[in-house]
């Protein structure tokens, strides 16, 4: 069975689009954003540089350097775009694939790879990069970002949160109850969905019979759809959704319209459940692509920047690999680090008994 | 000292915390203007302000998630669940993202988040109202869990547990919340007994009894009523349930070599049965008898009209006396 979804039929949904995949400019009435040549490369930089990150991630899981990785493949304009609207100020609450918005946060690469080599549950400062540990209990963090949210309305600060989640994450009752709860309090918050139109294996047919981007009228804020391959548009509408929480006109959300180039994570096989012809049709829309030519046509960068950005991108890569198997195991007494900010009679006298228990080993061979 | 309930007394506790701590929030259903349906909370709101007392949407995943990201801001959230029964919802954010978020940050994030929930049975309610869901807490790592049994505690207990810098669940006996008792409400925090540990409420040589939450009462009646018949039970109130203050459960049980565990959750895989091992460990040859539980049954809690059947009460209490005696 499934849903008729000519019942409650609306009008087509709009995109925001600023950049079009064969990289013309285009005006909208609504979003305007005006760059100068470096920020522009910039952001191109920021885009090629994270698509290596996560290009050398897939190949350390390959060679057994990882245990997993979840790749960004065709979302890192919508994860660019976004991060870079951010200021200092703001507070940003990932799932586990928000590796390019790391990278605005300034979060060290190497950092990200430590949850998925096994090392740690992640390993980066939180309230430095006002960037949160990455969350795999999916839609968690949605409620996290508005409880922050009305931590910043009790400062009197001016600033807001980003949450970060999928397609699939708008099914989940903690994403609902994010909504209500922004939209009851007016919390300065962004919801940003990569709809990149799969979770896993499950089509977003079987999240939702309307455009995402149109649940937040039912909650009483503003939803718009951004073309999440088009880093300028997401940029723009990202900068006023943030502008517009700071300022105390409450919540809203932004559906950046993707794909998942790659699979769900490194475990999975996407070749079971979709078809090849889709991934080449959204590889013509390729974020990096458009921007390339945007540069090229414009006359802001030509062949000897993209030359060099492309060695940066290498150095990167090389630099991670090496950092990462370089990144040493935990010791065994680690895991009872942390359990408690403060001393837990139970943890202590388990990590005990159990140093002694190795320690009898080393006795044992002298 | 002041004649205080239970209830009032973790009122006036809560009340200090907010009063000594501006980062202190409380939020929940229904505790604003009504109170909280037990006015645990009552005259809150209108002291502290919506910002500082704060009705939530009806929904207790988000209570406990918004929960944890004022914590990340900064602030110490109280959150009462309405109910024991009522905590599932939020399950998921407790064991997942508040137990572990310290942790998995390698300690940068702390979350100071008291979750009160009041619990148990006793009071004539209809299903989800009576139940003692303790042990599905005690067994997530990362988080305090504590049980007060009386005024004083209550009103010392809830303070400690704001202050805490870890996660705390806070069990509250709800059939105990009219029970009265002189609080001194001008004692000193460093005066107070330790927050993770038990204490000794009647003092006993043939037999220790361990009890929490509304079961105390139930201990000491017991106790008083073993001692017509010329046996000395001494009364533990465990009081802190994750750590448990081993060390005191050991002295008592190596001194009197008896012990019964009384606790209103279903015995099978209940905190008694963690503490049965443990003592069997540690007091092997002490022991005159096997430790023995007593609790509720393996059955969804039952209709009220059958709960005086489920709950252990006097007679059951000392009826599993009588059996560590007879070995």
């Amino acid at each position: 069975m499934t849903a008729d979804v000519s019942r409650g039929a609306q009008s087509p949904p709009e995109l925001v689009q600023l950049l079009t995949p064969e990289g013309e400019r285009i005006e909208h009435p609504d979003y305007d954003i005006d760059l100068t040549a470096e920020e522009l490369r910039g952001l191109y930089r920021d885009l090629v540089l994270v698509r290596r990150i996560d290009l050398e991630a897939v190949a350390l899981q390959r060679q057994g350097e990882l245990g997993l990785w979840a790749s960004l493949l065709g979302q890192e304009a919508a994860q660019v775009g976004s991060g870079r609207a951010l200021t200092d100020a703001d507070m940003a609450f990932p799932t586990y694939r928000e590796h390019g918005v790391a990278w605005c946060r300034k979060v060290d690469p190497v950092q990200l790879l430590g949850m998925f080599r096994g090392v740690n549950h992640g390993g980066w400062d939180p309230v430095e990069h006002n960037f949160h540990l990455y969350t795999i209990v999916i839609g968690s963090q949605t409620l996290h970002a508005v409880g922050y949210a009305m931590g910043i309305q009790r400062d009197g600060a001016e600033s807001a949160a980003i949450a970060y989640f999928g397609d699939g994450a708008t099914s989940q009752g903690d994403v609902n109850e994010a909504f209500i709860w922004a939209s009851v309090f007016n919390a300065p918050v962004v919801f940003f969905c990569q709809n990149n139109q799969w979770a896993i294996s499950e089509p977003l047919e079987k999240q939702t019979r309307i455009p995402l981007y149109r649940r937040a009228a039912g909650f009483g804020f503003p939803g718009v759809r951004v073309d999440g391959n088009d880093v300028l548009a997401c940029l723009a509408v990202t900068r006023k959704a943030l502008a517009d929480a700071r300022s105390g006109q409450g919540p809203s959300m932004i559906e950046a319209f993707t794909y998942r180039m790659g699979a769900h994570t490194t475990s999975d096989d996407p070749t079971r459940y979709r078809v090849a012809d889709e991934l080449e049709s959204w590889k013509l829309k390729d974020p990096i692509e458009r921007v390339k030519a945007y540069l090229a046509k414009s006359g802001i960068a030509d062949q000897s920047y993209f030359d060099a950005i492309d060695a940066e991108a290498d150095e990167l890569g090389r630099d991670l690999r090496r950092r990462c198997l370089a990144m040493p195991d935990p010791q065994p007494m680690a895991m009872f680090d942390h359990v408690y900010a403060e001393p837990h009679a139970l943890v202590a006298e388990e990590r005990e008994q159990y140093a002694a228990y190795l320690n009898s080993f080393e006795e044992g061979a002298r | 000292m002041t004649t205080l309930t239970l209830a009032k007394a973790m009122n006036l506790g809560l009340r200090k915390a907010m009063e000594d701590d501006p980062k202190v929030l409380i939020m929940g259903e229904d505790i604003g203007k009504l109170g909280g349906v037990f006015r645990v909370t009552d005259g809150l709101q209108k002291d502290f302000g919506e910002d500082r007392v704060i009705d939530t949407p009806l929904a207790e995943s988000g209570i406990i998630g918004t929960a944890i990201g004022l914590a990340i801001r900064g602030y110490r959230p109280v959150c009462e669940i309405q109910f024991d029964g009522f905590v599932f919802p939020a399950a998921d954010q407790i064991i997942t993202q508040l137990a572990k978020m310290p942790l998995r940050s390698l300690g940068k994030l702390k979350l100071p988040v008291v979750v009160r929930i009041p619990c148990g049975g006793g009071i004539g309610a209809v299903e989800h109202h009576s139940e003692s869901p303790e042990a599905y807490f005690t067994h997530t790592a990362g988080l305090r869990v504590v049980a007060c049994s009386n005024p004083v505690d209550a009103y010392t207990m809830i303070q400690q547990a704001v202050r805490s810098d870890d996660p705390v669940i806070f069990f509250e006996p709800k059939r105990r919340y009219w029970d009265k008792a002189e609080v001194d409400t001008s004692s000193a925090p460093d005066t107070w007994h330790p927050f993770d540990t038990g204490r000794v409420v009647r003092q006993g040589a043939d037999l220790t009894m361990l009890a929490y939450g509304p079961m105390v009462k139930t201990a000491l009646e017991a106790a008083n009523a073993a001692a017509e018949e010329g046996r000395s039970i001494e009364v533990v109130d465990l009081r802190s349930l994750n750590p448990v203050d081993m060390p005191l459960v050991t002295e008592s049980v190596r001194k009197t070599g008896r012990c019964v565990i009384v606790h209103e959750a279903p015995v099978y895989s209940g905190l008694g049965g963690e503490l049965a091992a443990r003592i069997t460990e540690q007091c092997f040859y002490n022991l005159e008898a096997p430790v023995l539980r007593v609790g509720g049954f393996s059955t969804p809690y039952p209709p009220s009209r059958l709960e005086e059947h489920y709950l252990p009460d006097l007679d059951r209490v000392l009826d599993a006396v009588d059996r560590a005696f007879g070995y």
